[in-house]
């Protein structure tokens, strides 16, 4: 085989630049069925890139969501119904002792009661000044609370004091500004006992507080004491107990509430307590991944199918020019090898499309629902050569089946 | 440099030394059954290179067997075949398809050439399994489409080329490689008398710049113009003179 050896030197021998070149020119030979053949592995790798990047996403989310403050607020309100002219109305008020019953739940560090009160004529301002000339301004919010509202809120003292038990029961004219709202009176100190006037009454402004994240309306208000509110202003009910609750008492609290607050009629109160977070999250995440994953799986499936029925149809429609290529002299091996690596590559660009599918459903997604998109992108990579994987896998028979052709049989079918 | 260039060397060294091209010592080709079907009875044959042959036989005569025989698409099921001297009876599917991408160029009837590659693709097809070296490839398939007369449809598909030009496409794929010997089976079985001619115009200038021709056909104009006739008839392999 001397002589053989001199004429075909072996490195320029269908390498694998030529390999990959026969390869490429039989796959590009029909665009069109191309893209049927990778659209199974393009929607299998896409829903599998959806799926974890979508239980990904939305386990942060649910993170974020029971985060220190999510996780230690609970709220309460009236039951509403419709009445007969339609209008929404509470089926009974919340009592004036509910931060003292809750409080005594297990689980409750610290109760108020907040109200928002209706001012009517009555002008918020720092200095009454009597001008039918001047301009309306538009004054800012006015609202009641009990004792302990800047617990239960998780608000702090950013100057002088908050109001206590003792100025709520006597109905004292104090008050307390949001931070925003000292800044729009001209309030910037307190040592110097400021008063506003809401409409022609002076209070005094005994504290400013900032914070309360569950109500950051209260930024932006003045904030009576219930008691004063209910003297002055005539404050019928209030309308929202907020708590703060011990992490995870959520499902007790929530339990516990009604009957605390409404023994007689506990389904007039609804409250809302955070869930216990794992249940959640579990819940969330087994819904998504079962469905998603075996959808996936399926569509791989189908997708590895559809690529070994395509590459087969392939073979058998190519006899011809494999009977020629054997004529020309090629082996076997060199014939399996190139539908195999025809094959891998319809796996692999069925496998990158999807995994760019698969990331660009996850943004979407999570752009429509304001969430912050989290997919691992190793995840993405691995997906889009399992695509190349089932290209593999998908070719084996087809190859074999190619590389089994008898040129003679294959050359008298013509190409 | 030109392919027939290339082709030129063997005939100028002393015959006396160099083995026959094609040389079949009692080759035979059966097909089992019941009863065996001979498709070619124990057969002496030997072409020298710069020989022009002709094989002429009726159809079903055993011309096909002997052509996939000659170009190693099938092993003889008794008696040896030398190819340039090297016996291949045995030898493995390796290195018969070695000597089939180095030694032998093929022309069939139905001209073989894929729809979706270029006249120079198709050409260029041949150069990868016979290790023509990368940077010499397009240089040669360009001159084997210039020496067929095809050097104006260098990028046009094959199917939109008149059977005489696909024909040459398939002539000029077949020599690129620089083979000892030119396989032909029908050449002109699917072609019109004046593409025939043109092919059978370039088989004499192929033959007279020293390629060893081997033409199967059933067509006698055709066959008369080989130096050396051989009728088979029911398998039986018989010299004209």
């Amino acid at each position: 085989m001397t002589a053989v050896a001199q004429r075909v030197p072996r490195t320029d021998r269908f390498g694998p630049r030529d390999l990959l070149a026969e390869a490429a020119a039989g796959i590009g030979a029909r665009p069109g069925r191309l893209i049927l053949t990778i659209l199974g592995t393009v929607l299998g790798i896409a829903s599998v890139v959806v799926t974890v990047g979508l239980a990904q996403t939305a386990a942060g989310q649910i993170n974020k969501q029971f985060d220190a403050v999510a996780a230690t607020q609970a709220v309460a309100k009236p039951a509403t119904n419709r009445g007969f002219n339609g209008n929404e109305r509470a089926l009974a008020p919340l009592p004036w002792d509910a931060p003292d019953r809750a409080e005594r739940l297990n689980g409750v560090d610290a109760a108020a009661l907040v109200a928002e009160v209706d001012a009517g004529d009555r002008e918020i301002t720092a200095v009454p000044v009597h001008d039918p000339s001047a301009p309306r301004v538009t004054s800012p919010t006015l609202l009641a609370t009990s004792a302990h509202a800047l617990e239960a809120l998780d608000g702090r003292v950013v100057q002088g004091r908050y109001f206590d038990e003792g100025h709520d029961t006597r109905g004292d004219r104090v008050v307390v500004l949001g931070v925003d709202a000292a800044q729009r009176l001209g309030v910037s100190r307190v040592d110097r006992q400021p008063s506003i006037f809401i409409g022609d009454r002076a209070y005094q402004v005994i504290g400013i507080v900032d914070g309360m994240v569950r109500r950051t309306d209260m930024r932006s208000a003045v904030v009576l004491p219930m008691g004063t509110a209910r003297t002055d202003l005539g404050l019928a009910s209030a309308q929202e107990l907020h708590m703060h609750i011990a992490v995870a008492a959520g499902p007790v609290v929530a339990s516990q509430l009604p009957t605390a607050l409404n023994p007689n009629a506990p389904e007039t109160v609804t409250v809302q307590a955070p869930a216990s977070t794992s249940s959640v999250q579990q819940s969330v995440q087994a819904d998504i991944n079962t469905i998603f994953l075996a959808l996936g799986a399926v569509a791989l499936l189908i997708g590895g199918v559809g690529i070994a029925n395509v590459t087969l149809l392939s073979v058998l429609e190519r006899v011809g020019e494999i009977g020629l290529r054997r004529a020309l002299g090629a082996t076997r091996r060199q014939i399996a090898a190139q539908f195999m690596v025809e094959s891998v590559v319809v796996g692999l660009l069925g496998g990158m499309v999807g995994a760019a599918l698969g990331v660009a459903a996850v943004t979407i997604v999570s752009a429509v629902q304001s969430w912050t998109p989290i997919l691992d992108l190793r995840m993405v990579g691995v997906a889009a050569l399992a695509g190349g994987f089932i290209g593999l896998l998908a070719g084996l028979y087809p190859s074999l089946k190619a590389a089994s052709i008898e040129p003679i049989s294959a050359l008298r079918g013509g190409v | 440099m030109t392919v027939l260039d290339l082709l030129g060397d063997a005939p100028t060294e002393s015959p006396s030394e160099v083995p026959p091209v094609v040389e079949l010592r009692g080759t035979a080709r059966q097909f089992p059954g019941d009863p065996p079907v001979h498709a070619l009875h124990p057969a002496d044959l030997s072409v020298g290179a710069g020989e022009y042959l002709s094989v002429v036989g009726p159809s079903g005569s055993g011309k096909s067997t002997l052509l996939n025989l000659l170009g190693l698409l099938d092993r003889p099921s008794d008696g040896e075949y030398l190819l340039d001297g090297i016996p291949t009876a045995h030898a493995s599917e390796r290195e018969r398809a070695a000597l089939r991408a180095g030694h032998i160029g093929f022309v069939f009837q139905a001209f073989h050439l894929l729809p979706h590659r270029s006249v120079l693709e198709n050409v260029l097809l041949a150069t990868i399994y016979s290790g023509v070296p990368r940077a010499e490839r397009r240089d040669r398939a360009v001159a084997a489409l210039e020496r067929v007369g095809l050097s104006h449809r260098l990028d046009f598909p094959p199917t939109v080329l008149s059977g005489g030009e696909r024909q040459r496409t398939a002539v000029a794929r077949a020599v690129v490689s620089q083979p000892r010997v030119l396989l032909a089976d029908e050449p002109t079985g699917n072609l019109d008398s004046e593409s025939s001619e043109a092919v059978l115009e370039l088989f004499d200038e192929l033959h007279a710049g020293g390629l060893t021709l081997l033409v199967i056909t059933h067509e006698d104009d055709v066959s008369a113009r080989a130096q050396r006739r051989v009728r088979i008839a029911d398998g039986h392999l018989r010299e004209i003179a």
